[in-house]
C-alpha cells in the first residue's frame, strides 16, 4: 500500500475513517485543537458532535456503542478534558462497553514537567481502561489507534484511551493504515473445547430443575438468535442480569424474569432451589449473588464465558465453558435432548403469582392518588409497543424501567450497571438516537441524575436529536431515601430534593415539554410524547416516598427475598 | 484457606506503563507484593516479572487471572515454594579494617559461602545469593561487627515444571 504524507492529526482522523467511524462525540481543547482543525477539513465525512461535558461525550459514545454493537468514540483534550473522561470509560470498563478514548496531551519536551494542562492520564485510567498507550510521535498513530479499535471491540470488549501529544499531532509522517488483526500476546477468545460442551450437555440433560442465567454477553457475542434455540429446544427457565436484558424478548414463555438485589422472586429464590445453574455471558455480580456463601450452594454450576479470569472468580464452577458463547451455543444445540421441564416451570410461575399480588398489581394499577414509576413504564409499553430503546439512569426509576419495560428486540435496554452512574442516561440517550436513527429512544431518568448531565440538552438543542426524555420526579434521591427508610431508621440525610422548574429549563433549550401530575393526563402525555418528530421532555411527578420490591438487602442471601 | 507464599511468574512484552497495571491488581486487592523482580526473559524481547506474595490460593488463582488478561502479558503462572528454585542476592558493605583486624569476619565469610566483590582502602563488599533464611542468617553474623549499607534484591526463581512459554510463543508465529 503507498504512503501519504501528512501530519498526525490528519492521520488520526483519517485512522478513524479506515475503521468506519462516522461520528464522534467531543470537547475541544489547546492540547487536541490540531484535531478539531482536521475535523473541519473532513466535516462531510466525519461528524462531531460538541457535547456540553466530556463526561457526556463518554456516555454518549457508550450509548452509541451500546445501541449499535460498534466502537463509541469520544474526544477531549488533556488536563480537564480527559479527566473528565474518567467517569465514563469507568463505567465502559465495567459493563464491557467497546470504546477508544482520544485525548490530546502536551507536547512531548513538556511531558513530566507540570506544564499547563498536563495531567497524566495514563496514570489515571490505567485502572479503569481495557488498555491505554501514549502516543508522543506521528509516526506511531495508525499502528495504535489499529490497536486501539482492535482490543475495545474484540474478545471481552472495553474502553481504550489514547493520549496523542501535540507535537505527535502537528508533526508529519507517511501515512499508510492497516487494521489490526491480531496481538501477539492477547488472545481475545480462548478456543471452544468440544469436550467441555459435550459435559455440559450430559449435566443438562441429567438436571431434573436446570436454570439458565444470561448476561450481556449474549448481545455482546451476537447469538441471541443460538441462545433462543438452546433455550427452546430445552425448555429450561431464563432468567436475565440487567444487562442480559432485552437478549431475549420479554413475553417469550420461558423468560422468568429478573435476578439481583431488586429483580423478580422467582428466580431469585429459586436459584437456591435448582439443581444444575447454567451461566451464559454473566460474571455473577455481588448485585445478582447477594451473599456468596448461600448462592445456589445445592446447585452444579456450568459457566459459559469468554473471559477466562471470571472463572471461578465469584462462583465455583462444575464445568467452564471458554470461548465465543455464540459459537458453544450453536455446538451445544445439538447435543441437548428436547424437554419441557413442566413441573419445574410451574414453580416458577406459583412465586410469580405471589409477586404478583403482593407487588405488581399495585405498582401497575396504584390506588394511592400520587403516581407510581411502574405504570408511568407501563404507559410508555403501551404507546411503544416494547418496541423502544430505554435508555435508563440511576435509583429506583432504573429498577423499575428494567422490571417493567418490555422489550421485542435486542440492543434494547441501555442502562448503566456495574457502575450505577447517576447522568448516564441523558448523553447514553443521544448516543443511542444517533447510532439507531430509526427506533424511538426514551431516557427514564431520576430528578436527582438528570441534574448531573443537565446540560447535555444543550446537545439535544443543537444538532436536533430527537430523544426522548422522561423524568420521574418524586423530589427525593429515592433509592437513597428507600435505603434511609430500610436501614437507617427514616433518617433522610441529604436525600431531599429541591428542584427547579425542570420544564422552564427544557423550554429554554427549546425543547417540546410537558409536566403530568395527575394519572388522567398520563396517557395522553406519553402518546403525545411517542408521537413528537422533535425531542420532547417529560416530567412525571410520582409517589414520594415509594419503594422498590422485591428487595435482597445487601449481604443477604438471594431467598431472603423481601416482597415489602 | 490459608496464607502461603506464591512466586507468581509474568511473560510479557517489554512495555511503558505494563508494570503500573500490574501493581494495580495488588493494589485493588490489599495484597502487598513481598518482593518483585523484572529483566529479561530466555525470549528476545519478553520480560518476566517475578512477584512473591503471601495470599490464599484463592486469590492468587484470581491475581493471575486479572495479570493475564492484560493485552501484553503473554502468559503467568504462580508456584509454591516447593514447585520452584528460588533465591535472593544481597550485597553488604562493611568497614576495610575489620577484615584485616577480626578474624572472625573472614572465617564467616568463608563459611557462608559468599563472596567478595571489591575491596578498597576504606570498605569491603561482600555478596552472598541464597535463601532468604541464609541471607538472614549472615547479616546477623556481620551485625556485631556493624554494616555500612545492606540491600537485597527480589527474588529471583526458575520453576521445576517447565513453563510453556516458547511454544506458546511459536504458536502465534
Ligand atoms: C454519580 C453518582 N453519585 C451517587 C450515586 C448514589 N446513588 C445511587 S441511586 C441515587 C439516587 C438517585 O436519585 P434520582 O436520580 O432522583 O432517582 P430515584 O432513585 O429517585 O429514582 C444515588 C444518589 C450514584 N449512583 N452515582
Amino acid at each position: 500500500m503507498g504512503t501519504i504524507r501528512i501530519s498526525g492529526a490528519e492521520a488520526i482522523i483519517r485512522c478513524l475513517l479506515e475503521e468506519g467511524v462516522d461520528l464522534i462525540y467531543g470537547y475541544p481543547g489547546g492540547a487536541i485543537m490540531p484535531v478539531y482543525d482536521e475535523l473541519y477539513k473532513f466535516q462531510d465525512q466525519l461528524h462531531h458532535v460538541l457535547v456540553r461535558h466530556e463526561q457526556g461525550a463518554t456516555h454518549a459514545a457508550q450509548g452509541y456503542a451500546r445501541a449499535t454493537g460498534k466502537v463509541g468514540v469520544a474526544i477531549a483534550t488533556s488536563g480537564p478534558g480527559a479527566t473528565n473522561l474518567v467517569t465514563g470509560i469507568a463505567d465502559a470498563q465495567i459493563d464491557s462497553t467497546p470504546m477508544v478514548c482520544i485525548t490530546g496531551q502536551v507536547g512531548r519536551h513538556l511531558l513530566g514537567s507540570d506544564a499547563f494542562q498536563e495531567t497524566d492520564i495514563i496514570g489515571i485510567s490505567t485502572p479503569v481502561t481495557k488498555w491505554n498507550f501514549q502516543v508522543t510521535e506521528a509516526s506511531q498513530i495508525p499502528e495504535i489507534i489499529a490497536k486501539a479499535f482492535y482490543i475495545a471491540r474484540s474478545g471481552r470488549p472495553g474502553p481504550v484511551l489514547i493520549d496523542i501529544t501535540k507535537n505527535a499531532q502537528f508533526d508529519e509522517l507517511d501515512f499508510s493504515y492497516e487494521k489490526c488483526t491480531g496481538i501477539r500476546s492477547y488472545n481475545p477468545v480462548p478456543k471452544l473445547n468440544l469436550d467441555k460442551v459435550a459435559e455440559a450437555a450430559a449435566l443438562i440433560n441429567s438436571a431434573k430443575k436446570p436454570l439458565i442465567v444470561f448476561g450481556q454477553g449474549i448481545i455482546l457475542g451476537q447469538a441471541e438468535a443460538e441462545f433462543k434455540a438452546v433455550l427452546e429446544k430445552s425448555g429450561i427457565p431464563a432468567a436475565w442480569t440487567i444487562l442480559g436484558l432485552s437478549a431475549l424478548p420479554t413475553d417469550h414463555p420461558l423468560n422468568v424474569g429478573m435476578l439481583g438485589m431488586h429483580g423478580n422472586y422467582a428466580p431469585n429464590l429459586l436459584t437456591n432451589e435448582c439443581d444444575v445453574l447454567i451461566a451464559f455471558g454473566m460474571r455473577f455480580d455481588d448485585r445478582v449473588t447477594g451473599k456468596l456463601s448461600t448462592y445456589a450452594k445445592q446447585a452444579k454450576v456450568i459457566h459459559f464465558e469468554i473471559d477466562p479470569a471470571e472463572i471461578d472468580k465469584n462462583v465455583k464452577t462444575e464445568i467452564a465453558v471458554l470461548g465465543d458463547v455464540k459459537e458453544s451455543l450453536a455446538a451445544l444445540l445439538p447435543l441437548l435432548d428436547a424437554k419441557s421441564h413442566d413441573l419445574w416451570h410451574n414453580e416458577f410461575k406459583e412465586l410469580a403469582k405471589v409477586e404478583y399480588e403482593s407487588v405488581i398489581k399495585d405498582e401497575l394499577n396504584p390506588s394511592t392518588a400520587g403516581l407510581s414509576m411502574g405504570e408511568t413504564i407501563e404507559m410508555i409499553n403501551k404507546h411503544s409497543k416494547g418496541d423502544a430503546i430505554i435508555v435508563s439512569d440511576v435509583g429506583q426509576h432504573q429498577m423499575f424501567a428494567c422490571r417493567y419495560a418490555k422489550f421485542n428486540s435486542t440492543k434494547s435496554n441501555i442502562t448503566s450497571g456495574g457502575l450505577g452512574t447517576m447522568g448516564f442516561a441523558l448523553p447514553a440517550a443521544i448516543g443511542a438516537k444517533m447510532g439507531k436513527p430509526d427506533r424511538e429512544v426514551v431516557a427514564i431518568i431520576g430528578d436527582g441524575g438528570f441534574q448531573m448531565t443537565i446540560q447535555e440538552l444543550g446537545t439535544i438543542f443543537q444538532t436536533q436529536v430527537p430523544v426522548k426524555i422522561v423524568i420521574l420526579n418524586n423530589e427525593f434521591l429515592g433509592m437513597v431515601r428507600q435505603w434511609q427508610e430500610l436501614f437507617f431508621d427514616n433518617r433522610y440525610a441529604s436525600t431531599k430534593m429541591i428542584n427547579p422548574n425542570f420544564v422552564a429549563i427544557a423550554e429554554g433549550y427549546h425543547i417540546k415539554s410537558k409536566k403530568v401530575t395527575q394519572r388522567e393526563d398520563l396517557d395522553a402525555a406519553v402518546a403525545e410524547m411517542l408521537a413528537s418528530k422533535d425531542s420532547y421532555f417529560l416530567e412525571v411527578m410520582v409517589e414520594k416516598e415509594n419503594n422498590v420490591f422485591p428487595m435482597i438487602p445487601t449481604g443477604a442471601c438471594v431467598s431472603e427475598i423481601r416482597l415489602s | 484457606m490459608e496464607d502461603k507464599t506464591f512466586t507468581i511468574s509474568v511473560y510479557s512484552e517489554n512495555n511503558v506503563g505494563l508494570l503500573n497495571r500490574i501493581s494495580g491488581i495488588f493494589l485493588k486487592r490489599h495484597i502487598n507484593i513481598l518482593s518483585l523482580n523484572v529483566s529479561e526473559s530466555e525470549i528476545e524481547n519478553v520480560s518476566r516479572f517475578i512477584i512473591v506474595v503471601n495470599t490464599t490460593e484463592k486469590w492468587v488463582q484470581n491475581i493471575v487471572g486479572q495479570i493475564e488478561k492484560q493485552i501484553e502479558v503473554i502468559k503467568a503462572f504462580y508456584h509454591t515454594d516447593e514447585e520452584t528454585i528460588y533465591l535472593e542476592n544481597a550485597l553488604f558493605k562493611i568497614a576495610s579494617s575489620l577484615l584485616f583486624d577480626e578474624k572472625q569476619i573472614q572465617n564467616i565469610i568463608k563459611e557462608s559461602q559468599s563472596t567478595i566483590v571489591t575491596v578498597s582502602r576504606d570498605f569491603f563488599v561482600i555478596s552472598k545469593s541464597g535463601r532468604r533464611s541464609e541471607i538472614e542468617e549472615l547479616y546477623e553474623k556481620f551485625k556485631p561487627y556493624g554494616i555500612m549499607q545492606f540491600v537485597r534484591s527480589g527474588r529471583i526463581s526458575v520453576s521445576k515444571e517447565k513453563m510453556e512459554i516458547s511454544s506458546l510463543l511459536e504458536t502465534f508465529k
